[in-house]
């Protein structure tokens, strides 16, 4: 990967790795918190201008990390100029962000939490405009959902920040999905899921009969995202967040997703009849819809933010158009809303700081109060207009020339008509911002005496606005970039000049009708406010609020009728389709001659086969009185291992006996706080429609069984018998299997089953600091108990036993990997020698003399498996490999050292951590329910006694 | 012998079954660990039955074996299983200690003078 490619890798990866600055440095105080977010955004800007050069005399930075080949996903990124263009917009745009929020969060606002998610938030964005493989960006665009959801709603106190954040992630989510189904079918037409493959494809995927849906599909997420009529009513709403987000959100980033895809897309879907239909159209009814509302909206917000959702309608518009010229006016555009957008939503954030509200109607006369923030809110409101000299009127020129030579449905003057129309609304609401806000008298009544803000807050518009003046002066400076971003739009070699005078064109005039039309318009407000808020129309919000109530209204019905509470009942059906569906392959394809003959079956094996049917029926019938049933269970397991060793399961065997003792003293422990007797409540109905199910069940099951041992099969167990001693080391294959072979599977195994005991223990904990503690602390046993706890016998059995059983276990962990045995079984050994002392000689003179945590136990055993798994890095082998060498010390037999056996001593840990916190968990409850404690090891001394009689 | 395993692995799913709709936490327990034991079983049973063959590498010239896969795959399900019957346990006596009953359905709602969405 070339230089290039690693700052690449380095600036996607910086917000997210600043994500976790802010959250700590908050400690420190404001500032330095802002700070630390700055850090991040200025550092991948910095490396961003590094970039820039390259990427501005026409060549594209590329990084790739594979992740999942499989899939055709790969982490891969490349920079060009539309990207250049984005992200230096979200990063600088982000920068100024930070400085601005520092100083319009209040005190009250979690700062921290803020930054964080505009870090993210801006991770999110960056991997969008960077991403080279669609279904990377696919993700990221899912992120920047999330992520902005996490931001509309930062407000939690707020009711409309919360609806409004939900509203904006259901739109844009809904859109999402949409767009994955798009991405994946245009992945499919080309054969790669690389955009550079996608984007060099165009003739390819415009004629494909899939062309239509994938289209369509990706529409609908640009559409959503960049909310497009009848998309755009989510805009409005997500202006309940902090300005901060909705000056970030609305005009550098987020709604641009939308656009960015649709001009990133441009070469590959741009060009036919369908893309300009939907398109242009869509993006000229958004305009002039979009601008309509905002003229008469009387919230600042609301009014930037339909005015938002006009000047993206002109963005798709232009992208609409299919044409080069367009395009490049698009680019330009994108660049310029953004300065005064951000610019205007700063403002309109100053102005509530400052005067306590937003609405226009309480407002006007500021001019006198706020003169710098009525100079900057005023340069970029008539940016927004298109008055010359500043940026707006340049890029809305080159809107109105493209679109007044458009045809639409053999109309001439349909398109340059509909496009001054939208053209005049911008002028007419620019003009109410200043005029209404800033302008006529001053009044009295405001909420709260405004002033200019501290300089930290208006530095950042300021600087917007002087970019607005100077690109509007002399546009010839940012000529390189929009050629690098129109040039990778359009896959074209394009020279565009950045002209203030194009001569008397046509454009020209329209921008004059516009300017002249918007004034008049502006000084018959009064009487036009009043037609329109007399005028019906529908209200967006209820009516997504309406389909959300059905929505959740449908959900609820299934819901309720299919997920009653009644498990059993869920399992019956679960079992009953199960069953089904065996039949239906069974009775599908035939059944290939037997192909083993029947073994012969001694009688011993007759004998145990009749105990283990024999003890199940009785298990069935006798379950009622549940400890006898569970004795019975401990028959039906032994059999089983009994049946291992016959079958040439020696591992099994031992692992099935170690565990089944083990199984049947923690429910013997737990049986101890519940009934003794299970109610028989099921009726006659129920018990035959159970016993239905179950004897189909098990005679399919059985009848399956048969079916496949009667008949051979390839398998890939030749490969684990040839390879097992010079790959693996060892002559007991299962065990190399376990820990070699399938070592990545055992390690996965002993952390489910390490989870496993820490969830007993929090269990255990949550119920003993519960409402339940006080119960069991009532316990009363209305049985008796024996009044010798700890039998002398017993103690001086198991103390005598503890280091037989030691050494056994060790015995069998060394031997495991040539002979049967390992770390499971001995794990399980050891763990039953320990539970004979907690048995015998009590809970407390064991915990006692109990040296490490279980809980270290299992972090111990899985770090000493990872770290074992992890040395074969070293060597640059997989993870997992393992080593093994003979060592002979004089007076011992050679014998084997492998690395396989470290890995083992992970699992061993593992399991008897495991096993014992689960034991001792529920031994804790016991405790709790009033079992005394035994500093002692007997309930009485002998030796004490011998001395009283010696006494006496 | 194959009769025999078939029909252990078929008895013991159906005793799995039964307990496992039964209607109280302690049989469906029980339950389940009579259905590890048929799904233990019938995994290994996959690698077909082998009598006297041992997946223990001789050393003294060719023996046949028999598949060792399967009982490596069952070794790791034998300890889960009981990972999972000790987390049902503590779930199940949980729920008993809380709820005073140890039925495992919910309630379901009153029909005289509850309302509709009520759930205790």
């Amino acid at each position: 990967m070339s230089h290039g490619g690693n700052l690449l890798l380095l600036i996607s990866l910086l917000p997210f790795l600043g994500a976790l600055l802010p959250g700590l440095m908050i400690r420190a105080g404001r500032t330095t918190c802002t700070v630390a977010t700055a850090v991040p955004t200025a550092l991948a800007l910095t490396m961003l201008a590094i970039l820039a050069p390259e990427v501005l005399r026409g060549g594209i930075v590329q990084a790739e990390v594979t992740w999942l080949p499989q899939l055709g996903l790969t982490a891969s990124f490349f920079l060009d100029g539309l990207g250049l263009l984005f992200a230096g917009m979200i990063l600088g745009v982000g920068l100024l962000i930070t400085l601005y929020a520092r100083f319009y969060l209040s005190s009250e606002d979690p700062m921290g939490q803020f930054y964080t998610y505009l870090l993210l938030f801006q991770g999110a964005m960056l991997g969008i405009v960077l991403s080279d493989n669609i279904l990377l960006l696919l993700v990221f665009w899912e992120l920047t959902s999330l992520s902005s959801f996490l931001l509309i709603g930062y407000w939690k106190h707020l009711p409309e920040g919360r609806q409004g954040a939900r509203m904006a992630l259901t739109v844009t989510g809904a859109g999402g999905l949409a767009m994955i189904g798009g991405m994946l079918i245009l992945g499919n037409i080309v054969g790669s899921y690389d955009l550079t493959d996608i984007l060099a494809s165009g003739d390819i995927i415009r004629a494909s009969d899939w062309y239509m849906p994938a289209l369509i599909l990706i529409l609908l997420g640009a559409f959503t995202k960049s909310a497009q009529f009848p998309f755009h009513f989510w805009l409005p709403h997500a202006m309940a967040a902090p300005t901060p987000v909705s000056a970030y959100l609305h005009s550098a980033t987020m709604v641009k997703a939308g656009v960015f895809l649709m001009a990133r897309m441009w070469p590959a879907l741009a060009g036919t009849d369908a893309w300009f239909y939907i398109v242009a159209t869509t993006g000229l009814v958004t305009m002039v819809l979009g601008a309509a509302i905002a003229l008469f909206k009387d919230d600042l917000k609301a009014l930037l933010a339909f005015s938002t959702v006009s000047h993206l309608g002109l963005l798709t518009m232009l992208l609409g158009f299919g044409t080069e010229a367009a395009a490049v006016a698009a680019v330009f555009h994108i660049i310029n809303h953004l300065t005064f957008k951000a610019a205007l939503f700063m403002t309109a954030g100053i102005i509530d700081h400052e005067a306590h509200t937003r609405d226009i109607k309480r407002l006007g006369g500021l001019r006198h109060l706020m003169p710098v923030t009525f100079i900057i809110g005023t340069i970029a409101a008539l940016s927004m207009a298109g008055i010359p000299l500043f940026n707006g009127f340049l890029s809305k020129e080159m809107m109105l020339e493209e679109a007044s030579h458009t045809d639409w449905l053999g109309s001439h003057l349909a398109v340059p008509v509909t496009a001054t129309f939208g053209a005049l609304l911008s002028v007419a609401y620019s003009f109410r911002f200043v005029v209404h806000v800033f302008l006529g008298p001053k009044r009295d009544d405001y909420p709260h005496t405004p002033h200019d803000p501290p300089f930290g807050m208006w530095a950042a518009p300021a600087l917007l606005v002087v970019a607005v003046v100077v690109i509007g002066v002399a546009p010839y400076l940012v000529e390189g970039l929009v050629t690098a971003a129109a040039n990778a739009v359009t896959g074209a070699d394009l020279h565009p000049h950045l002209k203030i005078w194009h001569g008397f064109t046509p454009a020209l005039w329209m921008s004059v009708a516009a300017t002249v039309g918007g004034a008049v318009l502006l000084s018959l407000y009064a009487p036009l406010n009043k037609i329109w808020i007399n005028a019906p129309r529908p209200e967006a919000k209820a009516i997504f609020d309406w389909f959300m109530a059905r929505l959740v209204a449908v959900a609820g019905w299934i819901t309720e009728t299919t997920h009653t509470g009644a498990i059993s009942r869920y399992l019956a059906i679960f079992t009953v389709t199960a069953v089904g569906l065996g039949w239906f392959a069974f009775a599908g394809g035939g059944l290939a001659a037997p192909t083993r003959a029947l073994l012969p079956v001694p009688p011993v094996i007759a004998v145990g086969w009749v105990m283990l049917v024999v003890a199940t029926i009785s298990v069935v019938f006798m379950h009622h009185r549940r400890f006898r049933a569970l004795v019975l269970i401990g028959v039906i397991g032994l059999s089983i291992s009994a049946g291992f060793v016959y079958l040439s399961a020696p591992d099994l065997a031992l692992t099935q006996i170690s565990v089944e003792t083990v199984t049947i003293m923690l429910l013997l422990l737990a049986l101890h706080f519940m009934p003794q007797i299970t109610p028989k409540e099921s009726p006659v109905g129920l018990k035959l429609r159970d016993g239905t199910i179950a004897v189909a069940a098990g005679s399919g099951v059985g009848a399956l069984a048969y079916a496949f041992l009667l008949r051979d099969v390839d398998t890939i167990s030749g490969y684990h018998l040839d390879n097992s001693y010079e790959g693996g080391g060892g002559t007991n294959v299962v065990n190399v299997i376990l820990v070699d072979f399938r070592g990545y599977d055992t390690y996965g195994e002993i952390i489910v089953l390490g989870i496993a005991g820490l969830v007993i223990f929090a269990l255990m904990h949550a119920l003993l600091d519960g409402p339940a503690a006080k119960r069991l602390k009532a316990t009363v046993y209305d049985y008796d108990r024996s009044r010798d706890r700890h039998p002398l016998m017993m103690v001086v059995v198991t103390r005598v036993l503890m280091p037989i059983a030691s050494l056994v276990g060790l015995y069998i962990f060394l031997r495991g990997h040539n002979e049967p045995g390992g770390g499971f079984v001995a794990g399980l050994v050891i763990a039953i020698a320990l539970l004979m002392q907690y048995m015998a000689s009590g809970f407390a003179w064991t915990q006692e003399r109990k040296r490490i945590e279980y809980h270290t136990m299992i972090g111990l055993g899985v770090v000493i498996a990872g770290l074992t798994g992890a040395g074969a890095w070293l060597l640059g082998r997989p993870f997992l490999t393992s080593a093994y060498t003979y060592v002979h010390i004089p007076p011992i037999e050679e014998f084997e050292l492998a690395t396989a056996m470290l890995f083992d001593l992970g699992v061993f840990l593992t399991v008897l951590g495991a096993v014992m916190l689960m034991l001792y968990s529920l031994s804790r409850i016991a405790r709790f329910a009033g079992e005394t404690v035994n500093p002692e090891p007997m309930d009485y001394d002998p030796g004490e006694q011998a001395e009283d009689k010696a006494g006496t | 012998m194959e009769l025999i395993v078939a029909s252990a692995i078929g008895v013991l799913t159906a005793g799995g079954v039964y307990l496992m709709l039964r209607l109280r936490t302690f049989p469906v327990i029980l339950g389940l660990a009579l259905l590890s034991y048929a799904v233990n079983v019938f995994i290994f049973a996959s690698g077909r039955l082998a009598i006297d063959m041992s997946p223990i590498l001789s050393k003294y010239g060719d023996a046949t074996y028999t598949d060792p896969l399967p009982q490596a795959l069952v070794l790791t399900a034998i300890v889960i299983s009981f990972g999972m019957t000790a987390v049902l346990v503590m779930i199940g006596l949980g729920a008993f200690l809380e709820a005073q009953n140890d039925r495992i359905d919910l309630d379901q709602p009153e029909d005289d003078g509850g309302t509709k969405d009520h759930r205790s």
